[in-house]
């Protein structure tokens, strides 16, 4: 917080009185159902504690009685603005399960899909990190490139949100002809639009006030919370799933992995904004080398696991996404089904960033962290 | 949290803020200005003047429907697969006899409201009797109007 010079401190009251407040469930700036239980020391945060469960919908149980393909679907409902990319989380640890491959066009399908997936995320946060901050303009900003991914994805899916797209052995249509001169047209405007949309924001002194310093999370802290995606990153750890245990085909791109090392507020959001410029240079490696021929899905069979346990792991766009499927017997049905989600252990870590920190910077370090409560409480 | 700086670096420091600042949100402003004044740069769609230009694209899941003829024969069998498939009990399939004693299928009850348009229903289908048509505007105020029955006719078997 450096906002006051060194001899300037004011001197704190003597007879403060600790009081509760409630922040949310119904608070447009906890990004959902959550609800915030903060004690506070006149307008500082002394401690918080996270409530969940408003929406739980006990997807985990629900899978229980569900056939492996219809929990595909359920994964839609999950990290609603990364749909996709839950998607792929699942079908992975199938494919392992059935042990079926994936032709070369059908993984370069699924990478593009990503790709757009996670621009389409980071663009929701760009949006609703502008409109925390009180930008409004931002909000549509964002809004106005993710419309345009959204309409790529329902031309090639058949919907926009709940995808429902990827299948054990690729996906479940072809891509349609103009997909690549779509994608190609679309990352040229968001070029131009990213460049103004950095102006914007990135240099703003509104922004820089409110973001740097705040929210500070140390490696250390970062790593035992187990956060994992930009929230980490962003700390200094370079961890990114595409890289230390690539899935799909993404050992064969070229791409780097932004690392920032402050761990506050500012850094969260430049990263970010790295990472849609990165996703940019996968999308067009892969529309050059798309293979134009070819089958896009593997023979189809039907989805039977064999008896075992089953374990894959993506990274969406907010971070680790893992899936763990228990077949207890050989069929259609699982025994269990676990959700490792990259947004709860960040909520876990927001007591540790805000302490200390005005009721302000609570909304700031809250859209940092980008964290969607369905996710958490699934 | 308090920063190791001099009180004079603290005041340079300030200064330039001062500066820079409000150059930041011209900067700002100016891309708002654009945005705001170029119409190449509007990508809202006017809906419902161009109710009749818009068009679903092909793969668009709208409500469920049957694929039928002209005389209005459909290709169900009534196997039930598409009633297993469905995540949700939307599809409550009714087989029944034909005067040769053989499954027909009766009656195709589609439960629209528990339907979140999955398509997996489709993509089940062995014999291609249904399909999802690019209908989005759906909604309606009497809720009986939701529960339906697809087929016009007995099924060929």
């Amino acid at each position: 917080m450096p906002t006051l010079p060194p001899g300037f401190r004011l001197q704190r009251e003597t007879n403060t009185e600790e009081f509760f407040i409630n922040m949310g469930p119904q608070h447009p700036s906890t990004h959902g159902a959550l609800r915030l239980a903060l004690r506070m020391d006149g307008e500082t945060i002394v401690e918080l504690v996270p409530h969940f469960g408003y929406i739980h919908r006990g997807m985990e149980k629900q899978a229980e009685s569900m056939s492996y393909l219809q929990y595909i679907a359920l994964s839609d409902r999950q990290d609603y603005l990364t749909a996709i990319q839950n998607n792929l989380g699942v079908v992975i640890a199938l494919e392992k399960g059935m042990n079926v491959g994936v032709p070369e066009k059908g993984e370069y399908i699924r990478v593009m899909l990503q790709e757009l997936g996670r621009i389409a995320s980071h663009l929701v946060f760009f949006g609703c990190f502008g409109g925390d901050l009180g930008g409004q303009t931002c909000l549509l900003f964002g809004f106005k490139e993710r419309e345009m991914i959204h309409d790529i994805l329902e031309e090639v899916t058949g919907s926009r949100l709940t995808t429902n797209f990827f299948r054990p052995g690729g996906s479940r249509y072809d891509v349609p002809e103009t997909f690549i001169p779509r994608v190609k047209a679309f990352l040229d405007h968001l070029e131009d639009s990213m460049r103004d949309y950095e102006r914007f924001l990135s240099k703003n002194i509104i922004v820089l006030e409110r973001s740097i310093g705040i929210g500070v999370l140390s490696k250390e802290d970062a790593i035992a919370y187990g956060c994992s995606g930009p929230v980490l990153r962003a700390s200094g750890v370079n961890f990114d799933v595409r890289r230390v245990n690539p899935y799909s085909i993404y050992d064969q791109f070229d791409f780097d992995i932004p690392v920032f090392h402050n761990g506050d507020c500012y850094d969260r959001y430049k990263i970010r904004i790295a990472e849609i410029h990165e996703s940019m240079k996968i999308l067009r490696q892969c529309i050059d080398k798309f293979p134009k021929e070819g089958p896009w899905r593997s023979k189809e069979k039907p989805v039977r696991l064999p008896e075992g346990r089953y374990y894959s792991e993506i990274e969406t766009a907010k971070g680790l996404y893992a899936t763990y499927v228990v077949a207890a017997t050989t069929g259609e049905k699982p025994y269990r089904i676990h959700t490792r989600g990259p947004s709860f252990p960040h909520i876990a870590a927001l007591n540790k960033m805000a302490q200390g920190h005005k009721i302000s910077d609570l909304v700031t370090i809250m859209a940092t962290l980008d964290p969607v409560i369905p996710e958490i409480d699934r | 949290m308090q920063e190791n700086i001099t009180l004079i670096q603290y005041f340079k420091r300030y200064l330039k803020r001062c500066i820079t600042g409000p150059w930041s949100l011209m900067c700002g402003l100016s891309v708002s200005l654009k945005y705001f004044f170029d119409p190449r740069r509007i990508v809202t769609e006017q809906y419902p003047e161009n109710r009749k230009t818009l068009k679903m694209h092909e793969r668009f899941r709208g409500r469920l429907e049957m694929i039928e003829d002209q005389d209005g024969n459909n290709l169900c069998t009534a196997c039930g697969m598409c009633e297993r498939a469905c995540p949700n009990a939307s599809i409550n399939v009714l087989a029944t006899k034909n005067i040769a004693g053989k499954k027909v299928l009766g009656r195709y009850i589609y439960h629209f409201a528990s339907c979140t348009q999955c398509g997996l229903c489709v993509e089940a289908c062995p014999f291609g009797a249904i399909r999802m048509n690019q209908e989005f505007e759906v909604a309606t105020t009497d809720p009986n109007s939701l529960e339906m029955i697809l087929n016009k006719k007995e099924g060929q078997g």
